[in-house]
């Protein structure tokens, strides 16, 4: 029988403000513990919250990317349970009356688009983190108050790939509008998974389980990969799903039960008392609308437009936001966009993936790149060296024309010193030069080689080139 | 010559500014007082006799220097509640055995600005929970008028400490009538601000939609004083409003000429003690006397507010508890197999039976199923209190009604039933529903000679009216100048 899957997400957002959502603690990542924390953030006796207006702003502008209903009057409700790591147990959320209403994000999963509908965003106050060392457990109550935007989806993916596509659009999407940094090894971006699955014919869904507190999309994948095969399995043997909350085990690759719906909380949610309701006016709100940034797929087409870029190319670039930014910021310097488009397809590309980096975390800079393809089209160097050259700037910075010289990579063209070289290479390999006369192509490049690897890399291909075919037609 | 310790504010400030004598010596001898007092009173949890030293000679050393703070050398009896940096702040509760505040509440903060002192810690029904703070966790506070008698409460200590000269002037606050219960009681002025009006920041909260800071003082004038200072709207507590604070003291004069004065009808009734009841008549006709009209009025959704009270109250106190659990601060018990043990068992042990039962009262309230019927409703019920009010304020400038059925009772009189004891904010609760304000003032004595209060009741932003009606009122009757004999 054939099974019919059902995904939704819960996405939890830590937006970047500089200070908490209801303190002026600084939310800066990898502090020492517990030590931008006050009063508020704390729970002391007596401490009130005060909202943290930046948030608002963050999670609104979230709400016009997507397309969202912004509710005109929300408000923050407490919602109770006890856990070591929230300092006045009982978290500030949004209830019944979140930020944002509705919305939606357009995905592209293996070759098709499709829209996921998105059912509201609200704001609420991260936790603290608990740490265990052997026989104790500590907190830490830095991220406790981290503003947290959290974003409900409808039941709208069917596939742990489509899961996988939401997580990747939603991510350009906050980065692109300053909302969040979305580094999943800094916990900014983290998501509850609710999947169930339904044979194939049968209108009503299954019933669900949720796997709880995702950080990476590739465990999202995983996670959702293994749960949703579990499900079909005990369905097929017959058995039933247990409505369960569960936790994804990394390691072994499979979920758990964290707890059952029987003893799911009562949370007991109730209007703060302590803080007004949130009204925004229609003015206000434009004014954000005003203040949207370029999204993922409307730079796409002003790269291709703009820059005369091969679709293709627009798409691979614009996919992040930092990438297209030092593409831009690149070709501003430089004759031909494509040449930086190029630079950045191929070699940066490739070793940001082997170095398994993000471009913001390396040392080259856009204006390195510009000044290295003039230092090729200006014949300085050849295409060889450059990619040497590359190589040292991602990793270390620097100005590509003093490294040329530092590491005597300057192109020789000079045509006495090419001569000799040429000369050389046809009087020690006498069979390849029989080779090409017999017509063999490869030998000719196979020659070109060894003139360039006689040079060290430095040769002008181009002059080589000509030499060599001038000498071996002799 | 008075003792330093009999003055009220005022008083004390001009013989200070006066040069007759310095701040050192005004803290000396009001230490001696409590020594010699707080035995048989037990109004004060806490005094740092080297700490109240120490603050008042720097104190006079801002005074050499110029300082011209509106309180500067004045001590000030600080209720349990409230966050003083340094000082403990147990709120009368175990659970808070140990913690001491790292920061200053704003009304503190603004009362230190201009030069108080922060003298002792008074006495309060555990998390201002309680009608005669016999709910604190430590001690029992005794009425100096009669030592056999409850202070009310849940302000308690700093009602009693005022009534028998053991401070000059002290802080309370209101969630249900927590200071005016007691300044009936006691026999001192009482006055519960607009909500809003004074910020909460460093309150330890209770109700957070009815929690309000208010002076207790020896009279109206001194009322005025520490509100003028305290109130303001504060960027640390969303719920403080921006609206200016007016000049309290301009305002109060010795009549009532042209005042429209209404009794609710609703607050007339059988249950009142006769000899409350006749010492509100006497003060109603002093104030017609002064050249008020009286005129009765109606507060329909009365009967409601009591029920009205308790589910709201601890709705908002089950949550605003919650963070009494032993992690970061206060009592934990020890050897705990996990954190859920260690909440039962640290909660268990550090909260008094009152608490308790509120807690679970409120979070019962709160429950899935039950939110509806109880927290839902009882928040209709409350804008229909808040409607009535509205609707005789169009007419009246204030309402005169007792602070409460009777005067003070006997201790442990009605410890065995919680429910007689919930009718002690029969006539005060209504107006902390209602956010607006409201005070007591004494008004005469029973024949037992305790005191009783007059409440006058404003709209909202209200305290200039009800200060000068009180002002009037005190300063053509001699209430005040009575003093119990204590030790």
């Amino acid at each position: 029988m054939n099974y019919f899957t059902t995904i939704g997400l819960e996405v939890h957002v830590q937006l970047q403000t500089r200070t908490k959502m209801f303190c002026a603690c600084r939310t800066d990542f990898g502090a020492a513990p517990n030590t931008q924390v006050c009063p508020v953030c704390l729970g002391y006796p007596g401490a009130l919250p005060v909202i943290n207006q930046e948030a608002i702003r963050l999670t609104v502008m979230t709400g016009l990317m997507v397309g969202s209903r912004i509710n005109p009057w929300s408000k923050f409700d407490r919602k109770n349970y006890f856990y070591p790591d929230m300092p006045k147990n009982y978290q500030i959320t949004q209830f019944d009356q979140p930020l944002c209403l509705g919305g939606a994000v357009a995905i592209d999963c293996q070759g098709q688009s499709r829209v996921v509908r998105l059912t509201r965003i609200h704001l609420e106050e991260d936790v603290g983190k608990s740490m265990h060392v052997r026989d104790q457990s500590r907190v830490d109550f830095n991220r406790a108050g981290h503003p947290l935007m959290e974003i409900v989806t409808e039941p709208d993916m069917h596939s742990p790939e489509e899961a996988f596509a939401f997580l990747l659009a939603l991510k350009q999407i906050l980065v692109y509008g300053l909302i969040s940094p979305c580094n999943l090894e800094e916990g900014n971006l983290r998501c509850d998974v609710n999947c169930s699955v339904r044979p194939e014919g049968q209108a009503a869904l299954g019933t669900k389980t949720e796997i709880k507190n995702m950080n990476t999309f590739k465990g999202v994948h995983q996670a959702l990969t293994y749960e949703l095969q579990r499900q079909v399995a005990a369905l097929a043997a017959g058995g039933m799903i247990v409505q369960e909350t569960l936790r994804f085990d990394t390691d072994r690759g499979v979920t758990e039960s964290m707890r059952t719906k029987e003893d799911a909380h009562d949370y007991r949610y109730f209007p703060d008392p302590d803080l007004m309701p949130v009204a925004l006016s229609a003015e206000q709100i434009k004014a954000w609308e005003g203040m949207l940034p370029e999204l993922p797929r409307q730079r796409c087409e002003r790269l291709e437009r703009e820059y005369a870029l091969p679709a293709y190319d627009a798409k691979v670039l614009a996919a992040d936001k930092y990438v297209a930014d030092f593409f831009e910021e690149a070709a501003r310097g430089a004759a031909n966009p494509k040449t930086v488009s190029n630079w950045m397809m191929t070699e940066m590309m490739h070793l940001l993936a082997e170095k398994e980096l993000e471009i913001r975390q390396v040392k080259i800079t856009p204006q390195a790149l510009a000044g290295l393809i003039k230092l090729v089209e200006s014949h300085a160097i050849n295409g060889a060296a450059a990619k040497t050259i590359f190589a040292i700037l991602f990793d270390k910075g620097g100005d590509p024309a003093v490294l040329v010289g530092q590491l005597g990579l300057a192109q020789v063209s000079d045509i006495g010193t090419l001569a000799a070289l040429v000369r050389q290479a046809i009087d020690g390999n006498p069979k390849s030069v029989s080779d090409y006369k017999a017509g063999k192509e490869a030998a000719f490049k196979f020659l070109m080689g060894q003139v360039m690897r006689l040079s060290k890399g430095k040769a002008n291909p181009q002059i080589v080139q000509d030499l060599l075919k001038k000498q071996l037609s002799v | 010559m008075a003792e330093w310790n009999e003055l009220t504010v005022h008083e004390a400030k001009a013989r200070l500014d006066q040069g007759a004598g310095t701040a050192r010596e005004l803290v000396e001898t009001l230490l001696g007082a409590i020594r010699a007092r707080d035995k048989q009173v037990q109004g004060y949890l806490e005094v740092d006799e080297a700490d109240a030293l120490r603050q008042a000679e720097a104190a006079d050393a801002l005074r050499k220097k110029g300082h011209k703070g509106k309180l500067l050398g004045v001590p000030i009896a600080v209720k349990d509640l409230l966050n003083v940096q340094g000082q403990s702040c147990r709120c009368a509760s175990r659970i808070l055995e140990g913690y001491h505040s790292p920061y200053d509440a704003t009304a503190i903060a603004r009362l230190r600005a201009e030069g108080a002192l922060f003298v002792g810690r008074a006495n309060m029904d555990e998390f201002a929970m309680g009608s005669t703070t016999e709910n604190s966790a430590f001690k029992i506070t005794h009425n100096p008028w009669n030592l056999a008698c409850v202070p009310g409460g849940s302000s308690g200590g700093s009602g009693a400490v005022i009534a028998a000269d053991e401070a000059i002037a002290a802080l309370g606050t209101d969630t249900g009538g927590s200071v005016r219960l007691p300044a009936s009681f006691c026999g001192c002025v009482g006055l519960k601000p607009t909500y809003g009006r004074v910020s909460r920041y460093g309150l330890t909260a209770f109700a957070s939609s009815l929690d309000q800071i208010g002076p207790m003082t020896k009279d109206i004038r001194d009322a005025a004083l520490l509100l003028q200072v305290m109130a303001g709207h504060d960027g640390m507590d969303s719920t403080s409003i921006m609206a200016p604070v007016p000049d309290y003291a301009a305002n109060l004069r010795k009549d009532l000429k042209g005042m429209k004065l209404g009794l609710p009808k609703e607050y007339f009734i059988a249950g009142v003690d006769p000899e409350v009841a006749h010492c509100i008549q006497q003060a109603i006709r002093h104030c017609e006397g002064l050249g008020a009209t009286i005129v009765e009025v109606g507060l329909p959704a009365t009967p409601y507010a009591i029920a009205t009270y308790y589910i709201v109250a601890c709705a908002e106190a089950s949550a605003n508890l919650a963070r009494f659990d032993g992690v970061r601060y206060g009592l934990r018990v020890k050897d705990a197999t996990d954190p859920f043990d260690m909440y039962t068992r640290t909660r268990a042990a550090g909260f008094g039976t009152e608490v308790k039962r509120r807690i679970i009262l409120g979070t019962y309230v709160l429950s899935s199923g039950y939110y509806d019927a109880y927290y839902v409703r009882a928040q209709k019920v409350r804008a229909l209190i808040r409607a009535d009010f509205e609707k005789v304020f169009q007419s009246c400038d204030a309402l005169l009604t007792p602070v409460a059925p009777t005067a003070a009772y006997r201790l442990g009189e009605k410890t065995a039933d919680p429910l007689q004891m919930y009718l002690s904010d029969i006539f005060t609760a209504s107006v902390n529903l209602a956010g607006i304000c409201a005070l007591s003032v004494p008004c005469g004595f029973t024949s037992a000679n305790l005191p009783v209060g007059l409440q006058i009741v404003g709209p909202a932003f209200g305290e200039e009216t009800i200060l000068r009606v009180g002002f009037a009122y005190e300063q053509t009757t001699d209430w005040r100048l009575r003093k119990p004999d204590v030790g």
